[in-house]
């Protein structure tokens, strides 16, 4: 262990690497608002409250049903990406004609209910939930000390999100999605289903934010409001990054990460508010975003 | 011709329906304290307040700000730090907490017109974000116990505001004058340019008008009057705290407008009242007041957009 600038490596790198965490939190989330937002021209506000329901999720598969991490990061995005489905077909499917802002009042009530209801059964402290056995202990790198399972969320985010972005840019039923975000008259021209792949991109990106709440929950506890600040950074993400492309979330998401562990270091108490600052200065010098393409 | 004279009729018909809600609104809120609690009055005045300047935006520019409790809120803090620490007078309380909205507001709408939509809201939602994240760490707020104990003071040095009828005279004065100098701005050629930009921008640009001018000057316009409400609401009830500044109040006043009507005069005011009423005899339910707010939200997106005033103005064919 060596000291930087007078902070011990641990320090740096300990913060560095719940930056990345925190930061594949952000692309998992932005990544499922861009796509979305892409097909159903709604800001998904539950999002929050859905990366809850995932953490919520495997809490109760190991509860009620003795089913370990593994089962539960499988089936609850499974669980939460169905539960997504029913809200498009019940609520959100009545708003695409209308303004924008529907769709982000609508969810905004969503995300509420659902919270409010969780926080009436469980308060506001966290329920505990445990590292899975294979993922318990960790590596001594020699700079730092790299628990097992951070690294596994770090390195299983990176490939569920590079996975993403392959499916959408590089094969067919990614080009037709692609396409009917551009078009959704004209694809369904063609002969295909545009509104059942509006309902399963909603139950996709509902899904992505379940897993994220699954791999959040032996990192931070299991609490009903885990979602609803976080959703607010997610949208300065989001901000910053632009919805236009699939890879600026993923790289916005994990660099904003970064850099808020290197606050977390070097000046504690802007640790809250830098991604919010980073935010107003990119809004400053490229009004569109990083990678958006136009407002 | 005949055309011409049903329109000029219909339009003197609508000031005059404006008129009348107004008279109505003023005497409702003057024997008002006779039937209800001065304190729950002046708590749903302040909302209502609030939730015009909100509506402002809203309804008039087609702005949805999600970040409206940082100015209601910074203001209550304002307000409240000059009040108790610096002594100031009421008045200058008040007026001080709109300045500081109104220096917020130009910051903040600066940054978030730059982009358009969607994109505002969230700009919107962040930025508040950020500051109650300042609120929760800068000294002067106190964080968890926020200004306490604040003194209500005697407006102009002789009025003494401890007296429960003097401060809601106040309150309901400050409410009313807001409401009639919202209703010019709206009414104004200003306020033309204003639903102008709402209806179609970019025409409203090829038109020689400076839409980004006109919408920087509605947000802090809108801010003021959120800053007022909010430094009000400090001296109303002698505290300033960390639930003013806080997202869910944002959400609260787009509840509130929304249930009234967006984009009606009276709406915000009915819509405030309404939620303010149903949160007092829900105060016992604990959590589950989020979820009746959810529920509400559900509903008028869904079944409701045009709002109460909105619907009651449909009916009877009149400007509400």
């Amino acid at each position: 262990m060596f000291e930087l600038f007078g902070i011990s490596s641990q320090a740096l790198f300990g913060q560095l690497l719940i930056g990345l965490i925190n930061g594949s939190f952000y692309a998992l989330l932005s990544l499922g608002l861009a796509v979305i937002f892409g097909m159903l021209n709604i800001i998904n506000f539950t999002h929050g409250a859905q990366y809850m329901l995932g953490a919520f999720a495997a809490y109760f598969l190991l509860q009620y049903a003795g089913l370990g991490y593994w089962w539960a990061i499988v089936l609850a995005p499974l669980i939460v990406g169905t539960i997504g489905i029913i809200i498009e077909r019940l609520f959100l499917q009545w708003l695409y004609k209308l303004d924008h802002l529907y769709g982000l009042l609508l969810t905004f009530g969503l995300a509420l209910i659902l919270e409010g209801t969780f926080r009436n059964f469980f308060g506001s402290s966290g329920q505990p939930y445990s590292v899975p056995p294979a993922l318990q202990g960790g590596q001594n790198l020699g700079f730092m000390f790299l628990p097992n399972y951070r690294a596994w969320v770090v390195v299983f985010s990176l490939a569920v999100c590079l996975t993403t972005w392959f499916v959408i840019e590089r094969t067919k039923l990614g080009s037709y999605l692609r396409a009917a975000t551009e078009n959704p008259t004209l694809v369904r021209a063609f002969g295909i289903n545009v509104p059942r792949m509006i309902t399963l991109t909603y139950g996709f990106g509902v899904a992505l934010a379940a897993l994220a709440g699954v791999m959040a929950a032996p990192v931070y506890n299991v609490s009903p409001q885990m979602g609803a600040n976080l959703i607010i950074v997610v949208f300065a993400v989001v901000v910053i990054g632009g919805m236009g492309s699939i890879m600026g979330a993923i790289l916005t998401g994990f660099g904003l990460g970064l850099i808020e562990g290197l606050t977390k270091v070097f000046f504690p108490e802007a640790s809250n508010t830098v991604i919010f600052i980073i935010m107003a200065i990119v809004l400053l010098i490229r009004p569109a975003g990083l990678f958006g393409r136009g407002a | 011709m005949q055309r011409v004279a049903e329109l000029g009729k219909e339009h003197a018909l609508r000031a005059n329906s404006e008129a009348i809600a107004f008279v109505i609104m003023a005497c409702v809120l003057i024997i008002a304290p006779v039937f209800a609690y001065p304190v729950f009055l002046m708590k749903a005045l302040c909302f209502a307040l609030f939730a015009c300047a909100f509506n402002l935006l809203i309804g008039y520019v087609g702005l949805l700000s999600f970040g409206h409790a940082l100015f209601f809120g910074w203001a209550s803090y304002v307000s409240a730090h000059a009040a108790k620490v610096w002594g100031f007078p009421p008045e200058l309380a008040i007026l001080s907490g709109a300045v500081a909205a109104a220096g917020l507001g130009t910051i903040v709408g600066a940054l978030a017109i730059r982009r358009q939509g969607i994109y505002f809201a969230m700009i919107t939602l962040a930025l508040a974000q950020m500051m109650y994240f300042f609120a929760v760490q800068a000294p002067f707020t106190h964080g968890e116990d926020g200004i306490q104990a604040v003194p209500r003071g005697k407006l102009f040095g002789f009025i003494d505001l401890a007296d429960q009828t003097n401060m809601y005279v106040t309150v309901l004065v400050i409410f009313l004058g807001c409401f009639l100098l919202i209703y010019r701005i709206i009414n104004s050629p200003f306020g033309e340019v204003l639903k102008a930009i709402r209806e179609n921008e970019p025409r409203a640009i090829s038109l020689g008008y400076r839409s980004e001018r006109y919408k920087l000057v509605a947000f802090v316009l809108s801010a003021t009057f959120a800053g007022v409400a909010g430094a009000t609401k400090a001296l109303v009830f002698q505290l300033a705290s960390l639930t003013d500044v806080d997202w869910p109040m944002s959400g609260e006043v787009i509840l509130m407008t929304l249930v009234g009507g967006l984009g009606t005069l009276f709406g915000p005011v009915v819509g405030a009242f309404f939620i303010v009423t149903l949160e007092n005899y829900l105060t016992t339910i604990g959590q589950w007041v989020f979820v009746v707010q959810g529920v509400i939200f559900v509903i008028c997106v869904l079944l409701f957009r045009r709002g109460i005033i909105g619907e009651l103005a449909h009916v009877l064919r009149v400007k509400l």
